[in-house]
């Protein structure tokens, strides 16, 4: 098994930064966010200690990764709204220098804060396609919805992100 | 809708907080946690995983600690802060009661056994290195039985201060010299001066005239002798002759 935990090192090595990035798009603040991270990497662990070797060699980590990911946080207690944004008490990001100022941190929370507000299906599409960039088809697999159902869900998304609330008007 | 678009692209350029890879290795048992104690020797560093404690130091720095521990014992380390209950069973432990458990991976099992069979030894008392190798069944391996000690990635905790050279010199000490060897046996309550005495003279055996029991001489059984009731031998065979049987919590030889 020594392979196994050779192969999940350099995933998380690889992947902690997106994933937490996608944690914290999808929650809304860096608490959660850290928690779907870690929820995500350990449910990788115990199956990739599961599949047969062939199948480890074979993963497309990313877009697994992904789908382990929506459904973590799909699974997490229902009805839970997020929270207000955090002053205190979260880390300092790995590789932030003294240049990175509270100010972008703050921006980035609030706006964290607001695509986490949105309803979950239009949420989930709009985060893998535009905070983690992946292909249509990528987040069509990840979410196992069709390539026009998330190109709607982004599109409303966006519209809402906006500030456009007025229904499929123009553009 | 173009601004939006590069907002959303900066969420995610957000990056994982500092440790958060250590603290994910650390869930899945391959990272350990390490934290700086203070016990009756001073700071030790001390690292432990789900499986118990797994390396201990006196490192002059959280640095040369992790380099050493990567080194040696090659998993990850996170730096935490010292949890209450893992500063209690370690006080605990050097104090004499066995609360510790230990995750000894990663060594042959060789060292492994030469390291479970030295947790045997009470506080307070000492054992020859060949000692050892006879009790784990291997008893030409004195030398081996040396090494595997002087790489004991958990000095303090696994005695190993408490196996000294059959001459009665108490030898070398991979936790911190000679000294540190000496200082802590005498903190445990070994009478050295005594134990040096009986080795210089060649005696590495004493007999309690009453029960007829003969045993190494820090043995437990001894404790309530008066000086005059002992009696000391050189080997075994004189102890023998002599109408004394080997102890047979101490063994000092195969009863």
């Amino acid at each position: 098994m020594e392979g196994t935990e050779r192969v999940f090192e350099r995933l998380v090595r690889d992947h902690q930064d997106r994933i937490y990035a996608l944690g914290l798009a999808l929650t809304g603040n860096r608490h959660d966010a850290e928690e779907v991270a870690q929820d995500t990497f350990l449910r990788a662990y115990r199956a990739l200690t599961a599949y047969p070797p062939d199948r480890v060699r074979d993963l497309k980590q990313k877009a697994w990764l992904h789908r382990i990911a929506v459904n973590v946080v799909r699974n997490r207690v229902r009805g839970v709204r997020p929270r207000l944004v955090e002053l205190n008490g979260s880390e300092p990001d790995r590789g932030s220098g003294p240049e990175e100022d509270v100010m972008r941190r703050a921006e980035i929370d609030e706006l964290a804060a607001r695509v986490a507000c949105l309803p979950a299906r239009y949420r989930e599409a709009v985060v893998l396609r535009h905070v983690q960039e992946l292909s249509y088809a990528e987040v069509a697999d990840a979410l196992g919805q069709p390539v026009g159902t998330v190109k709607a869900n982004v599109h409303r998304a966006l519209k809402m992100l906006r500030g456009d609330n007025h229904g499929d008007g123009d553009d | 809708m173009a601004t939006v678009m590069i907002d959303l692209k900066r969420l995610g350029d957000v990056k994982a907080p500092a440790g958060f890879a250590e603290r994910v290795l650390a869930q899945a048992g391959m990272a350990d946690s390490y934290a700086v104690f203070e016990t009756v020797l001073g700071p030790v560093y001390v690292a432990w995983n789900r499986l118990g404690v797994s390396a201990a130091m006196r490192s002059k720095s959280a640095a040369e600690f992790e380099e050493w521990f990567r080194k040696d014992v090659g998993r990850e380390l996170l730096r935490v802060e010292a949890p209450a209950a893992v500063a209690a069973k370690i006080e605990d432990q050097l104090r004499g009661k066995r609360r510790l458990q230990f995750d000894l991976r990663g060594l042959t099992p060789f060292s492994q056994a030469v390291l479970q069979k030295t947790l045997e030894i009470p506080r307070g008392q000492v054992r020859p290195y060949g000692w050892i190798a006879r009790e784990i069944g291997h008893p030409a391996a004195v030398r081996a039985v040396g090494t595997a000690l002087a790489n004991n990635p958990i000095p303090y905790f696994i005695p190993c201060h408490r196996v000294v050279r059959s001459d009665g010199v108490i030898g070398n000490y991979g936790g911190g010299g000679p000294e540190a060897k000496r200082n802590i046996l005498t903190l445990e309550g070994v009478q050295l001066k005594r134990l040096e005495t009986l080795a210089r003279s060649g005696l590495r055996y004493e007999g309690v005239k009453s029960t007829k029991i003969f045993c190494f001489p820090t043995c437990y059984h001894g404790r309530h002798a008066r000086e005059e009731n002992f009696v000391f031998f050189h080997d075994e065979a004189e102890a023998r002759a002599a109408g004394y049987r080997p102890c047979k919590d101490c063994r000092p030889a195969v009863a």
